[in-house]
């Protein structure tokens, strides 16, 4: 009965969200954030539905209202977990990874010998599961947050490098002849032209890094970490079969993700709003 | 000058540089132990003895690189192939779950591209959940999908393992989406004059389906390929960490830190790093004899 109602619910949402797909209104910024959340929640009305109409079992699947009731149960937890693996691990290395990149790449590029030897070399090591040296990171900075730090740094550097060496050869000839024959010095080109023609490959860059941080750091913490952490919790759960519990933790990574990438993605608008991927939103 | 010495010239030179500095770093870094070695045994170390020993040491900060490549030689020569200490065993294992991962994510990537390029209600609502779910970090969701598909028993069915299913779900999972935005974007590529023309031939939209924009898109999806497979391999990786897998490449890396032998982590790294380098080369190959056949002259 339950079940039925839930693919009811489904049903109408889905002819709700078709008809606003067609309508008039489509282009609209109400519908383009109307149809993914009515897609969403009715996603998790379908969950709910099957879980109560099938009686699937905890272990399998927790209900969405068990999952809520989890998260807000175990607030405190979440909230040092939360502190641990995104801010402290996560977010340190994600600024101190990408800072160093974008020197790295400034020098790269103002050495062509740099440029024609360490790229190659830098795009190779983009595709190379980076991943894998979290133990070597762990062995040699301890459990803490340090090594977690780390291993962000490294994974979040090369693609930010390739994308900011690309980014910063991305202004035209033209306009970089024009500012020659103003006179202007490799310091004044590099901020008043290049740089900002760069931001759009940058911002590439650190949205790509921006979910592989909060993997490294939660892969990381698979190899030794201290008794609190998301990836720690989640594992030690996991084992005793607090699924619900897990789920929270899910829940609470998946939103911290979707947040830091939507920060990224809002520092892009603001930053190049004069691309044209960015105009007439 | 050659034109391809002078390409492959600085690469060198800056490889060098990178395994010198790796020399010096290890010696730098093994150094203390040394030192701490000869305190307790009253002796003194001159340089050559420190040069020398900190190359050779059974746990090292830092192995040098002759030590991670004698290793990795013998994981991959030193044993017969299905031995349990031959990297190219271990190797395979992780190769299994990658390939399978790789061929179920771009399955996947590919079909809902095709439904999102076909449906707009699909393209408003799909579109928004299919980018969140990459910002979700997949390892937070790994060891709930060890537990889901062992309690499921999914890979009895199959006749194969849980543990590879679960990380075959966790390679896919990393690799749908770059397929899935490489394909949207191509299956969009063709401009509109193309697209009049073929209204004028009076084509369906089945036939403008097939015959228009799966070619185009053939490229775009190659691209997408590259980044899949080696998405996919990280993805089977990190798969094997929270699974207590004993095989495989990420198994490898989790067991020589947990016995405290670095030079084990580098070598499983090395050996990780050699295959991610055969597979895109491996898909770059048959974008070549794809495209080849296609007709399409570079």
């Amino acid at each position: 009965m339950i079940l039925i109602l839930a693919i009811a619910v489904w049903l109408l949402a889905w002819g709700v969200n078709a008809r606003l797909a067609r309508s008039r209104y489509a282009g609209s910024r109400a519908v383009r954030l109307l149809v993914p959340t009515l897609f969403g929640v009715a996603v998790l009305v379908l969950w709910q539905g099957i879980v109560m109409g099938l009686a699937v079992p905890e272990v399998i699947l927790p209900a969405p209202t068990r999952i809520a009731g989890a998260i807000a149960a175990n607030l405190p937890v979440l909230r040092v977990d939360f502190v641990q693996t995104i801010l402290k691990g996560g977010l340190i290395g994600y600024v101190m990874g990408t800072a160093s990149a974008v020197v790295v790449a400034v020098l790269v590029d103002r050495v062509p010998f740099l440029r024609a030897g360490l790229l190659p070399i830098g795009n190779f090591v983009a595709a190379l599961p980076i991943v894998g040296i979290a133990p070597i990171m762990v062995m040699w900075f301890g459990f803490d947050w340090y090594s977690k730090a780390a291993v962000v740094v490294v994974m979040v550097f090369f693609p930010v490098l390739i994308n900011m060496v690309a980014g910063l050869s991305a202004s035209e000839r033209m306009q970089r002849d024009l500012m020659a024959t103003w006179g202007a010095s490799y310091w004044q080109t590099l901020i008043k032209l290049r740089l900002p023609a760069a931001m759009p490959f940058l911002f590439n860059g650190l949205k790509i890094a921006a979910t592989l941080a909060l993997i490294g750091a939660i892969v990381a913490e698979n190899f030794g970490s201290p008794t609190v952490g998301m990836g720690f919790r989640i594992s030690t759960a996991v084992g005793q079969l607090a699924l619900p519990l897990v789920w929270a933790e899910i829940a609470v990574a998946a939103l911290a993700g979707s947040v830091f990438y939507g920060l990224v993605a809002a520092a892009e608008r603001a930053v190049t709003f004069w691309h044209p991927s960015q105009r007439g939103r | 000058m050659k034109p391809g010495f002078a390409k492959a010239g600085p690469v060198v030179v800056v490889l060098a540089v990178i395994v010198a500095l790796w020399y010096a770093g290890s010696v730098a870094l093994n150094a203390k132990w040394t030192y701490d070695q000869a305190a307790r045994n009253g002796a003194s170390v001159t340089i050559g003895q420190l040069l020398t020993d900190t190359m050779q040491q059974e746990r090292p900060v830092l192995p040098a690189p002759h030590q991670v490549v004698a290793e990795l030689w013998k994981g991959v020569t030193g044993y017969a192939v299905t031995s349990k200490k031959s990297l190219v065993y271990h190797a395979y294992v992780t190769l299994i779950s990658t390939f399978w991962g790789f061929v179920l994510g771009t399955g996947l990537g590919i079909l809902m591209a095709v439904g999102i390029v076909r449906s707009r209600t699909l393209d408003l609502g799909l579109m928004p959940w299919a980018i969140i779910s990459q910002t979700v970090p997949v390892v937070a969701i790994a060891p709930m999908i060890v537990v889901l598909s062992n309690s499921l028993g999914l890979g009895d069915h199959l006749g194969v393992s849980n543990g590879l299913v679960s990380k075959t779900v966790i390679a896919a999972y990393l690799s749908y989406f770059p397929v899935l935005v490489g394909m949207v974007k191509g299956l969009r590529s063709p401009d509109q004059m193309q697209l009049d023309q073929l209204k004028t031939w009076n084509a369906s939209q089945m036939q403008e389906f097939v015959k228009l924009r799966l070619p185009s898109s053939v490229p775009y999806l190659f691209t997408s390929l590259k980044v899949g497979i080696a998405a996919s391999l990280v993805g089977a990786i990190v798969g094997e960490l929270p699974t207590g897998a004993i095989e495989g490449l990420g198994a490898r890396m989790l067991i020589g830190s947990q016995f405290g032998s670095p030079i084990i982590v580098w070598a499983a790294l090395f050996a990780a790093a050699i295959l991610a380098g055969i597979l895109i080369l491996a898909v770059r190959g048959l974008e070549t004899l794809v495209v080849k056949r296609m007709g399409v002259r570079a």
